[in-house]
């Protein structure tokens, strides 16, 4: 077992998971309030990585990454590196792959709040902030645990996105679904076989915990 | 503390005749005495396209309301709870004006439209709306946050009082009856010190004793704050119980507007929905109107009978449409003597056919109506066709509805 790759799976998948967690909040309100007569195109892009191949996405990334794209160049100047084969861009790059996996979840409970309860809200003097914090997030919370489960599941296991946009460098890039493939490429079944399990393990798990708390009722007993 | 601390103290109500606002065709008079357009009133001139294709109509209003508490009754689907909606702001009118107070929450002529929060409405929802992850303190102190922690935990303790629920604090929205709920949303809103109180059918799902105790509640509130209230409802019994001026709406429109007693006497228009309980229906000719007695004289069409009915607004000579419950007639072999009843009519039993546990006898009467019995009546009364009898039927069960 790579616990080098281990940790370095979890850094990524917990950084991936926080950053979607604060970024997936406002797309998903925009998503299920905003009555945007092309807000279905917007949905399709933030859609695109459930049906694109990794590798598609993976090049995509690269290439916008890379030092000639004006991403690639704005953070050469203020780092000194590229983007392309370190951490920062493998998490850059899961962000974009994982992004649906949070605001789908995100968005589909905060339009299942009932809009009386958001009119309720407005009568009783509270502004759309206030509003979202005190009524919608907090009826949320199922929806909220499923995206972050997702996207933390879901980053754990990456494996296209990851081997074109970080490649296969111990300690930086390499990820434990990465080391799988090492290790079957090296005919080391019983290490990739041992690896595998653990994933298998995690993505049930999540599944599980996802799949709970979506039980009616469940949930009511801890908020 | 005492609930009325920001209250109306010394708002005056000069007297003087009304002029309610009004577009509608039959107006009728406000005897209250009062002006109409008070400082404190809810002046509303509305015009609002419905969304929805179906509802082939149009919201078109325009009315005044005093403090106190205005009925807004009409069937469903007629736009009352789109109208509460455009005073409160959660729906933009297409045209019109929205006044209270002297404080303009909507004009498309000056373009104003005060955003909901700012407006300070009470607003109980049909469905209450209640927030259900919160408790009924949190609920009710949901409209308090710009409060210190001190004034909010004041005003929360009075009003829990006065709605008799503290002992309801902790607990949330599904652990309480559906009575205690009520208070809990009426709570709520008034809580907040509202300008204005919007009750969209608050109590049409309780018990009459439960209600009759939470409109107490809320008249009590009322004489303290004196807001104007509109309260929406289908309900001809709580008309009665609870209006001090009423506002019927048909299809968008007002049709009437007054006290109860002058606007629900009015005969209502004859629907499918209000002829599907009746099995006897007739023309009649009102012959009498007796004003000192509430009731008139009519004569069903094609026969000499006559029925004392209930007092309505019509002409002698008139004709409008009477329609009895077959339930609501009593059967008699010899003719009675010392009844209540105003109608006594005789008649001829043409058959009698059981249907299920219900016997419908078929008279002849000059017209004919149809009686429905009990198999026990039937037996002890020895009814068969042929047999002379006596149909009673009490003033209040003749229901009018104008002509076709």
């Amino acid at each position: 077992m790579d616990w080098q790759a281990f940790w370095l799976s979890i850094r990524l998948a917990a950084l991936v998971t926080a950053i979607l967690l604060i970024a997936g909040l406002p797309a998903a309100y925009w998503i299920a309030y905003s009555r945007w007569r092309w807000k279905f195109l917007a949905e399709a892009v933030i859609a695109l990585p459930i049906v694109l191949p990794p590798t598609v996405l993976g090049f995509y990334v690269l290439v916008a990454l890379g030092s000639r794209s004006p991403l690639g160049r704005w953070w050469q100047a203020i780092t000194g590196h590229t983007l392309a084969f370190t951490f920062e861009g493998l998490v850059i790059g899961s962000i974009i792959y994982s992004l649906p996996f949070a605001v789908q979840p995100f968005a589909a409970s905060f339009a299942a709040v009932d809009a009386r309860l958001l009119a309720a809200s407005a009568t009783l003097g509270a502004s759309r902030a206030r509003t979202f914090f005190r009524v919608i997030l907090p009826m949320s919370v199922p929806g909220l645990i499923t995206g972050i489960v997702l996207s933390f599941a879901h980053t754990m296991g990456e494996f296209g996105v990851v081997l074109m946009v970080g490649g296969n460098i111990p300690g930086v890039t390499r990820t434990v679904s990465i080391d799988i493939y090492d290790k079957v490429q090296a005919f080391d079944y019983a290490g990739a076989n041992q690896t595998a399990l653990v994933l298998l393990a995690i993505s049930f798990a999540a599944l599980t915990l996802v799949y709970g708390l979506n039980r009616r009722g469940w949930l009511n007993k801890w908020i | 503390m005492d609930l009325s601390h920001t209250d109306s103290v010394g708002r005056t109500h000069p007297s003087g005749t009304t002029q309610l606002l009004n577009q509608g065709e039959p107006t009728l008079s406000d005897n209250t005495g009062r002006a109409s357009v008070a400082s404190d009133a809810l002046t509303v001139t509305i015009r609002k396209q419905f969304a929805n294709p179906q509802a082939n109509f149009d919201l078109d209003v325009s009315f005044s309301a005093l403090p106190g508490i205005m009925i807004l009754f009409g069937p469903s689907g007629v736009g009352k709870t789109t109208l509460l909606d455009c005073i409160a702001g959660l729906t933009i009118p297409d045209a019109g004006e929205i006044v209270v107070e002297s404080r303009t929450f909507f004009s498309d002529q000056h373009r104003i439209n005060i955003a909901v929060p700012q407006r300070r409405v009470g607003y109980v929802f049909q469905d209450l709306a209640l927030f259900p992850h919160l408790s009924v303190e949190q609920n009710i102190q949901y409209g308090l946050a710009r409060l210190n922690a001190t004034r909010r935990q004041e005003r929360t303790h009075v009003i829990l009082e006065s709605f008799r629920i503290p002992h309801l604090r902790n607990r949330k929205p599904a652990e309480i009856s559906g009575g205690e709920r009520q208070r809990v949303a009426l709570a709520r809103a008034l809580v907040t010190d509202p300008c204005v109180l919007l009750l969209d059918e608050p109590l049409a799902a309780l018990d009459a004793a439960t209600k009759s105790k939470i409109i107490h509640d809320l008249r009590a509130w009322n004489d303290q704050h004196r807001v104007p209230i509109l309260y929406v409802t289908h309900s001809r019994e709580e008309v009665f119980a609870l209006g001090e001026r009423v506002l019927v709406l048909e299809s968008g429109k007002l049709i009437a507007q007054g006290t109860p007693h002058e606007v629900m006497s009015a005969p209502r228009q004859e629907t499918v929905a209000q002829l599907a309980g009746f099995e006897n229906i007739f023309d009649v000719t009102v012959i009498a109107a007796h004003a000192d007695r509430g009731t008139m004289t009519c004569r069903i069409a094609g026969s000499n009978v006559e029925l004392e009915t209930p007092l309505v607004r019509a002409d002698v000579g008139s004709t409008l449409r009477v329609g009895i419950r077959a339930g609501d007639i009593l059967l008699a072999t010899v003719q009675p003597i010392g009844l209540s009843a105003r109608n006594v009519i005789a008649g001829k039993m043409l058959s009698l056919v059981q249907r299920d546990v219900v016997v419908v006898a078929r008279i002849d009467c000059g017209v004919e109506m149809e009686v429905h019995l009990t198999l026990a009546a039937r037996d002890a009364l020895g009814l068969q066709p042929g047999r002379e009898v006596w149909l009673v039927v009490k003033t209040h069960s003749c229901h009018l509805m104008a002509g076709s």
